[in-house]
């Protein structure tokens, strides 16, 4: 092809940028840029004035602020309570979704219904996780509330064999806290191990079928199959799983935030949770320290992130890229 | 997988059992939340006092509906708009720009092409939460609160739609037929219109379903952003039914999250191959 005209062409790939990356800057660059500056800034209360903001004598008194508090409402406890409640979701479900994949891609065990089981336990991943919060907290009401009609069912029929002498009485799950955190990291767990799953078993599918021929002949049985070839297969999809699900659950807020309001004694308070009460439910409204809170979340983001990319880059992509620049190079000359 | 040349020993009949059970057990789980939820819509506050359980629908459902006319707090139709509008505007917005965006970044040499794609690449992860307060800070000066288009002029720039978008026409376009309709005299921005984007359709479909629900789910940026009570959207009115105003109304709530959640259901289960099968391609690609 003629050279000027590929030239000619090459503008409409910047011209069709364009829209992108307008909105870019404006809707997600400026905004981190201007939570960055107002993490320095003492910006508070609902009628002061962006002019008005001043630079803070010590620039990082907010985050000093932020990161120093104990107890109840504190970031630290926030930050704790979100890594346990993520940790106690992502492990059953990392098990589970192993053990269902393991299960539905061999073909020694034949499980039937495989299409309508993946539809039903996928089903609670696209469901407005507000309102199953909301449910999850009407099964868990007190004084009466179906739950407690369980637990009462359980307690009335055993006493009647054993006598420990049960009094009736019914429990208000949402004031223990383990309970309340649990149930956080259960709903998590309900809603993404379908999803998990159907992950985990297309990265199994997309193995060459040709590997397991050869574990097969070589004797290789149904453990040795699975830990040394399909888990080594899955490791990328395993790691985007990861990460995914980490980021998710850093920002964690709709489930908890309904659940019981970051109760009892904020012990299912999020980091998400605190960003948003400092700036809109603190009745001074310090949108500082909410930036703080949120640049010290994006940069612990960043680097899982950074972090993920660096265990995901293809090396033989790497390796080709060279050689092709070479190549170009070679070309000029 | 499995090549019919080889012999395979099948799984004793207890093993078989076990593990039909452990996922009829968990298929059970996934549903019965939403059961009872439907149940117990249909049933009094005072039947749910006395028996909190049942499996069997009740008649009361118009008693529940009632509740909201005589407290109106939270409006299902309302929300289920505004959800409609940003859901329908940011789908279509991020569809569109993404898929160009994609385009210019597949089919043409240019010489930022590689470092914007790293650029995009390196943006992906970034949760909005992260920006949230300069993003109302910012929206607040301009006077763009309680306004939807706020919550749907940002899905013009979607890093995830686009790295998708890229992957798909990535091995799917040849250009031999950008080259034809070049040569017929379609100018770039038509050929775009009338021949990569239908090429594009299965990807389209694919991304519609999950920008959709997503946007229809978010409830962060919508409760910072919108006040008034006549832009609220769904999630927020849920949110409005754990308040003290429907503090006993127990089938009232109920019903409530069935209003939020059935449409959901129905459509899932209508679009749901498409739905699984498409988090399987985006995990392989």
């Amino acid at each position: 092809m003629d050279k000027r005209k590929t030239v000619n062409y090459a503008k409409y790939g910047y011209i069709f940028s364009i829209p992108f990356v307008i909105a870019y800057l404006i809707f997600s660059l400026y905004p981190v840029l201007y939570t960055v500056v107002i993490g320095f800034t003492d910006l508070h209360g609902l009628t002061m004035k962006i002019t008005d903001m001043r630079l803070m004598s010590n620039p990082f008194q907010n985050y000093i602020d932020v990161l120093s508090a104990k107890g109840n409402g504190s970031f630290r406890l926030a930050f704790f309570n979100t890594v346990i409640m993520w940790v106690c979701n992502f492990i059953p479900q990392l098990f589970v979704s192993l053990l269902l994949t393991a299960w539905f891609t061999d073909d020694r065990t034949k499980i039937k219904g495989q299409g309508l089981f993946k539809v039903l336990v996928y089903l609670p991943n696209i469901i407005t996780a507000a309102s199953v919060a909301i449910l999850f907290q009407a099964f868990l009401s007190y004084p009466i509330g179906p739950l407690n009609a369980i637990r009462s069912g359980f307690l009335n029929f055993f006493d009647k064999i054993f006598h420990f002498g049960f009094d009736g009485k019914t429990y208000n799950f949402l004031n223990n806290k383990n309970f309340t955190r649990g149930t956080v990291s259960f709903i998590q767990f309900w809603m993404w191990y379908g999803n998990t799953m159907v992950l985990l078993i297309a990265g199994v599918i997309g193995i060459d079928p040709e590997i397991f021929e050869a574990a097969q002949i070589d004797g290789a049985n149904r453990r040795q199959t699975f830990f040394r070839i399909t888990l080594p297969c899955i490791r990328t999809i395993l790691l985007y799983v990861l990460v995914t699900s980490m980021i998710g659950g850093l920002n964690m807020f709709d489930i908890p935030q309904l659940l019981n309001r970051g109760g009892p004694d904020g012990s299912t308070a999020t980091t998400a949770m605190y960003i948003y009460t400092q700036a809109f439910r603190n009745s001074e409204y310090m949108y500082n320290r909410a930036s703080a809170a949120s640049i010290i979340m994006f940069i612990i983001i960043m680097i899982l992130t950074v972090i993920l990319f660096y265990i995901l880059r293809d090396k033989d992509e790497v390796e080709l890229r060279k050689i092709r620049k070479r190549e170009r190079k070679a070309l000029k000359r | 997988m499995s090549s019919k040349s080889l012999s395979k020993s099948q799984d004793s009949l207890v093993v078989k059992v076990f593990v039909y059970i452990i996922c009829i057990v968990l298929a059970i789980l996934s549903i019965l939340p939403f059961w009872f939820m439907v149940v117990n819509a249909t049933r009094t506050s005072e039947m749910i006092l006395a028996h909190p359980i049942s499996l069997i629908p009740s008649s009361h459902l118009g008693d529940n509906l009632k509740v909201f006319d005589d407290k109106p707090t939270f409006q299902p139709v309302t929300g289920f708009i505004n959800s409609a509008i940003i859901s329908v505007g940011a789908t279509v917005l991020s569809l569109y720009f993404s898929s160009l965006t994609a385009y210019a970044l597949t089919a043409y040499e240019w010489k930022l092409r590689d470092s914007f794609f790293k650029f995009i690449m390196a943006v992906m992860m970034i949760p909005a939460q992260c920006t949230l307060i300069g993003f109302f800070k910012m929206v607040y000066a301009l006077h763009m609160t309680n306004n939807l288009l706020t919550l749907i002029l940002p899905a013009i720039a979607a890093p995830a739609t686009v790295f998708f978008m890229r992957q798909y026409l990535q091995s799917s376009l040849s250009m031999e037929i950008v080259q034809s309709a070049r040569i017929d005299g379609a100018g770039e921005f038509r050929t775009f219109n009338s021949i990569v984007l239908p090429i594009m359709k299965p990807a389209l479909a694919t991304q519609a379903i999950f920008i959709y629900v997503g946007t229809w789910n978010e409830l962060f940026r919508p409760l910072v952003i919108l006040i008034d009570a006549s832009k609220k959207t769904m999630p927020i009115m849920v949110s409005l039914l754990n308040g003290d105003i429907y503090r006993v109304e127990y089938g009232a709530i109920y019903l409530g999250l069935a209003i939020t959640i059935l449409p959901l259901i129905i459509v899932y289960l209508i679009l749901s191959r498409y739905i699984v099968s498409g988090v399987a391609l985006g995990a392989v690609k």
